[in-house]
């Protein structure tokens, strides 16, 4: 499950970044490129299981789920601090 | 178990390679001509961001499914000593595959950026300092 909903997120924050932060102002390259790099590890991670010991290709379960919804929240903290480093607004460093 | 740690591994020497590039870049002036096409620097860049970045998550999946303690050994595996022959081979066939996998992708991706640029834009600027 957490392959399913870590491309989601790849995806969705690839179309973001291409719509919205072309120029990758907000960091949000940096946020897709986490997420891509994770899918590709896991889907080769996913199809060897599946191909060598028949495990389902997709664990679909509530700690599956969990673990791909806590996935995301650990991605979004550390494009979030890399954000606020950057601070490309200069929001923090006027204060 | 551990797969983790063969992308950990290119992740560290790519780094190394792309600060020696970057520095080079940087002595001789070489930089993008337009948005379209990427310096090296630029590239493995990219390279870099797809591996520590997949492998931060995927540690992380490790350490939720008990692989991976805060304490040493620090790999689970590594307690029981009939566990680090399977760890092992796990790490070279899975993490050997998502290092091949991981860099391949990310080679077609460079590719289809320097096909899709015009042959104008493929020329570096070289600035000597004059």
């Amino acid at each position: 499950m957490w392959l399913i909903i870590t491309t989601l997120a790849a995806i969705t924050t690839t179309l973001i970044w291409y719509l919205k932060d072309p120029k990758n102002e907000y960091k949000l390259g940096l946020l897709a490129i986490i997420f891509w790099g994770a899918t590709l590890m896991w889907f080769v991670d996913h199809v060897m299981a599946y191909r060598a010991e028949g495990e389902e290709f997709f664990e679909i379960n509530a700690d599956a789920t969990l673990l791909g919804i806590s996935v995301v929240i650990i991605a979004l903290l550390v494009w979030e601090i890399t954000l606020l480093i950057s601070d490309p607004k200069g929001i923090l460093k006027k204060k | 178990m551990a797969c983790f740690i063969a992308p950990v591994g290119e992740a560290v020497v790519t780094t190394i390679i792309q600060k020696v590039v970057e520095k080079k870049e940087k002595k001789y002036g070489i930089k993008k001509t337009k948005e379209r096409v990427l310096s090296w620097s630029q590239r493995l860049r990219f390279l870099n961001g797809l591996l520590w970045g997949g492998s931060l998550l995927l540690a992380f999946e490790h350490i939720w499914h008990g692989e991976v303690v805060p304490w040493p050994p620090f790999l689970t595996a590594m307690r029981n000593p009939a566990d680090v022959g399977p760890m092992l081979h796990e790490m070279a066939i899975i993490g050997g595959g998502m290092v091949i996998f991981v860099t391949f992708i990310w080679a077609v991706a460079m590719l289809v950026v320097e096909l899709r640029a015009p042959a104008s834009e493929l020329n570096v600027e070289y600035n000597r300092g004059g």
